[in-house]
């Protein structure tokens, strides 16, 4: 129990630290794929130094809430990292909270996010409330049912249990999981703020969704959100590894196999980085209407992932 | 002397209210007695009632026979687990209630206050008899009385004559909704007579009479609950009634009618059909999508949170019908899960659309205003209503560590659990319903922003709202009440579900088994699934308090206030902001085929433009104006035969006497 604790703080530690890292090592690739030159792998580390030693500006009218969001905001991000297995599987503090909680804890965030963008009242804060709650209520469920996909399969809706499943017993083909992993790709482009749903690095309002929420932070209360907003891809990305291809991670009580699981995560890290920057550069941003037909075929594909495996797999 | 069980308090109380109710008209010249001695004094009795609600749980089932009613027809009153369960949760929600009311009625006038308040008491007590009621005559006669107050509580402004209309239109749906309880209950008793529940339990219907029964029980309960498509009276009546009401009317009188179901269904059918849940099923789900699409599209507060309730009584009539399905099919562990889930949603559903409604309350009160295109930024002016009605906000959106996480997460596992069923045609039913719940649940999380976003955050849309007076402090206790049920309720997941059990046994002969750990929620097994929202809360805290001591060892804390950034343009004004409608503008327009969509857009030269736009609901113009359009025809006709000419009448007269001479002769 207790090295569990120390494996769990350590994880979580562990996100922390690496996510600004995976944050521009997919700027890093994206700027390379389009010909351009790239940052160093540790700008978005400077960003948020930078962050960190300006002065806050805070808008006149704002509420406790505005100030408060963020704090809250990068706690959940930070609970969320810590409750997914990367190197090792065992974590204590997962059957407090297993992924339908996990789906809540993106949630609290989230309507936090677009609460404090409603706080000062300007248009384009509420603009982006708007769209980001237009685009999580399609997106949360999908999620949802891509981790239903999961739990039916493994009996459990706790990823170490799921993990467990996949990665240490007998090897099947789950063609549902295909369905679901499409689906969890599409939810997590749109849950990350990335293209096709929405763009990162967009400077014009009108087309802003995650942007436009936090136009109103400066300094402290930006960076924080930055690198929740860099948590977020980490832990939308190790729940891709841990759901989809989790060989690798440490199984319960084996601390033999940490060295060789925390090189396979950092592979398995770059590789998928590299590959959501090369899918960032084939494609286009949607219309802002095209958003929901996107997502609701994540949404279908869910379903139907769910619904293959209870026709052909049970 | 024999023992006072925790029945005859009930009653105890229920003569305690109807005492106070007299007492209303004794003072009612004395507008403080009403306020400051009747209604705490009402308080107690709804601490009573938790107290015998608890007790009942416990306790084994006591009857009681009160010798009123009609010669040979007396009432019989019994207390088993289910009306314990209910009767918790009435004075739970009650308490809540009547504390905010004392300080909300204090400005009103002395002779509506006192009818208020006498029909509030009978509107307690009619509650009370419904949940106790043992023979489908003092059913009825209850429910009648909590129908009749009710409608004279949403009436309390009858000058304004939309009220008058929401009234009818409740009053209608309400009757038309008793008619089928009563043929229900006539359907349920086989003709002999005898209308005791006793009676009617080991009555042996044959499955079409079963079915039936249980279809009029659907339709009856299901026009009091809000099922679509009986749902219209409610986004009518709930804006009407005054905001105390309207939090009891949908926090607790909707329960009853799931009480009601659930009591027709379990304990007193004796035989139940699968396809029954099926169908339930199929209605909650859509019920449920169909409320939180309207509610989306709201632009008036407290009509927003009406069909709220509509969506929250489908996720409660989803849990039935999944309930029903489960124990249909032998399962009978399963069905216990599902249990847990709806009681559970029951009671977290009074205190968190309670505490909605008594915060839009206070908005009204201090602002006057109930179209939320006119409010927000009230944060600042109310911040005990802002930060109370936040917690009921995340509460229904389904934020975990709140409580309607729990009972969400709880019906999400039992459909986890489905591929176990028999039938593989439920099998792949089953899927879609859990992924409709999951949408509705996310559709709830927007509508949540939407509510307390416009109203409560941005600038305020009317300069004059900067003199909002935050609510008097016995408004703020009741909301205080409510919002630590929410809490406590999302936090002991283990004692409450724990204290469900008795229901859950007396329904479906099982119960979920006992959590090995008080902290970890576990309905199947500890592999299977488990919840620790006490453990969550902590390490939310934990990293909350990290971080904000680490940013401010490192970071100097200066700060700056300024105005907010206006992208080059400086003439921005408040009522730029996100209008409620601009808000539910991307549900409009991908729901469209539900709605009808009215919409009136100024001249661009107009001088003074006036942009009006309603989303109306199609079940309405499809369903219910075709038939009051034939009612109306019907009438018409038959008024062509009343000219008030006398020889018309006298020749009718004799065609009738010589029509019956032919026909019996």
């Amino acid at each position: 129990m207790a090295t569990g604790i120390l494996l769990q703080i350590a994880q979580t530690l562990l996100a922390i630290v690496l996510a600004p890292m995976l944050l521009g090592w997919v700027n890093q690739c994206r700027a390379w794929l389009q010909g351009r030159t790239a940052p160093p792998i540790t700008q978005p580390y400077r960003t948020l130094r930078k962050l960190f030693h300006k002065d806050a500006v805070i808008a006149r009218q704002a509420s406790p809430l505005f100030r408060i969001a963020p704090y809250m905001i990068f706690g959940c991000m930070a609970l969320a990292a810590g409750l997914v297995p990367t190197i090792a599987n065992d974590l204590p503090l997962s059957p407090a909270t297993d992924v339908i909680a996990l789906v809540g804890v993106f949630a609290l965030a989230r309507v936090f996010l677009a609460l404090a963008a409603m706080d000062i009242g300007t248009s384009f804060g509420t603009l982006g409330a708007r769209r980001e709650m237009l685009v999580s209520f399609l997106a949360e469920p999908a999620l949802l049912m891509v981790f239903f996909t999961s739990s039916l399969i493994s009996q459990s809706t706790e990823l170490p249990v799921i993990v467990q499943t996949v990665a240490h017993k007998d090897f099947v083909l789950y063609p549902s999981l295909a369905f679901a992993a499409v689906a969890f790709w599409m939810v997590s482009t749109a849950e990350n703020a990335r293209i096709p749903v929405d763009n990162p690095t967009t400077h014009l309002e009108l087309t802003m969704i995650h942007e436009a929420m936090i136009l109103e932070y400066s300094a402290r209360h930006l960076a924080l959100i930055e690198w929740a907003v860099a948590l977020k891809l980490y832990t939308y990305s190790a729940l891709g590894l841990a759901l989809f291809i989790p060989w690798g991670i440490a199984p319960q009580g084996d601390y033999g196999a940490l060295p060789l699981a925390f090189a396979t995560v950092l592979i398995k890290l770059l590789a998928g980085g590299a590959f959501l920057a090369f899918l960032e550069a084939i494609s286009a941003k949607l219309r802002l209407f095209r958003a929901p037909e996107f997502l609701g075929t994540a949404f279908l594909l869910g379903v139907l992932g769910m619904l293959i495996h209870s026709l052909l797999e049970v | 002397m024999a023992e006072l069980v925790p029945l005859d308090w009930a009653w105890g109380i229920v003569l305690y209210w109807l005492a106070l109710a007299g007492l209303t008209l004794l003072v009612q010249r004395t507008q403080r007695l009403v306020t400051q001695l009747v209604l705490p004094m009402t308080t107690l009795g709804t601490l009573g009632i938790v107290g015998v609600g608890l007790a009942g749980l416990m306790l084994p089932a006591s009857h009681f026979v009160l010798p009123i009613g009609l010669p040979e027809l007396p009432f019989h009153l019994r207390l088993d687990a289910l009306s314990a369960f209910f009767l918790t949760l009435l004075g739970g929600a009650a308490f809540g209630v009547t504390v905010y009311a004392i300080g909300y009625l204090k400005g009103m006038e002395r002779g509506p206050l006192a009818l208020l308040v006498l029909w509030y008491h009978l509107f307690l007590v009619g509650m009370t008899l419904v949940l106790v009621a043992d023979d489908a005559y003092a059913f009825m006669v209850a429910w009648e009385v909590m129908a009749l107050s009710s409608y004279f509580l949403v009436t309390t402004d009858h000058k304004i004559p939309e009220i008058r209309r929401a009234g009818f239109l409740y009053l209608l749906i309400a009757h038309v909704g008793a008619v089928g309880l009563l043929l229900c209950f006539g359907v349920l008793d086989g003709g002999r007579g005898d209308y005791t529940f006793d009676t009617i339990r080991f009555a042996q219907l044959t499955p079409f009479w079963a079915t039936a029964a249980f279809l009029l029980a659907l339709f009856g309960f299901g026009a009091k609950a809000g099922l679509v498509p009986m749902h219209v009276w409610l986004p009518e009546a709930h804006p009407a009634a005054p905001s105390p009401v309207s939090a009891l009317m949908s926090g607790v009188m909707l329960k009853t009618a799931i009480y009601g179901l659930l009591r027709v269904t379990f304990d007193l059918l004796s035989v139940q059909i699968a396809w029954w849940g099926t169908l339930a099923l199929a209605l909650g789900l859509i019920t449920a999508i169909y409320g939180v699409i309207f509610a989306a599209v709201q632009s008036d507060m407290k009509r927003l949170l009406a069909w709220s309730s509509i969506e929250n009584i489908g996720l409660i009539i989803a849990a039935f019908g999944l309930t029903l399905v489960f124990y249909t099919d032998g399962k009978g562990a399963l069905a216990a899960l599902t249990l847990t889930a709806l009681l559970y949603h029951s009671l977290n559903h009074a205190f968190f659309k309670g505490l909605l409604f008594l915060g839009t309350g206070s908005v009204l009160h201090a602002t006057g205003e109930r179209n939320m295109a006119c409010l927000g930024g009230l944060m600042r002016f109310m911040p005990w209503t802002g930060w109370l009605v936040l917690i009921g906000a995340l509460a229904i959106a389904g934020l975990p560590p709140l409580n309607g996480f729990v009972s969400e997460w709880l019906l999400l596992q039992a459909f986890l659990l489905t591929p176990s069923l028999s039938q593989p045609y439920l099998n792949m039913v089953i899927p879609v319903a859990a992924a409709m719940v999951a949408l509705a649940a996310a559709l709830a999380a927007y509508v949540m922003v939407k509510f307390f976003g416009v109203i409560f955050l941005g600038q305020p849309r009317d300069p004059n709202f900067r003199h909002a007076h935050e609510a008097s402090w016995p408004q703020r206790a009741g909301m205080i009440w409510l919002a630590a049920g929410c809490l406590l309720l999302g936090l002991l997941p283990t004692t409450v579900v724990a204290w469900l059990q008795p229901v859950v046994t007396l329904l479906t002969g099982q119960h979920l088994p006992g959590s090995a750990n008080w902290l970890f929620l576990t309905p199947v097994s500890a592999q299977r699934a488990s919840y620790a929202p006490l453990i969550f809360l902590t390490v939310v805290a934990v990293m909350l308090l990290l971080t904000f001591v680490w940013v401010r060892r490192i970071y100097h804390g200066r700060v700056r206030r300024s105005d907010p950034w206006d992208c080059g343009y400086p003439e921005q004004d408040a009522r730029m902001q996100d209008s409620a409608e601009g808000f539910g503008q991307p549900i409009r327009q991908i729901f469209e085929v539900f709605m009808r969509v009215e919409r009136d857009v100024p001249d661009p030269f107009s001088r003074h433009p006036e942009y009006r736009g309603a989303s109306l609901d199609k079940i309405w113009f499809l369903l219910y104006e075709p038939i009051g359009n034939a009612a109306n025809w019907v009438s018409t006709q038959a008024g062509r035969v009343q000219h008030g000419r006398i020889h018309w009448y006298l020749i009718y007269s004799f065609a009738t006497l010589i029509f019956l001479l032919v026909f019996t002769g």
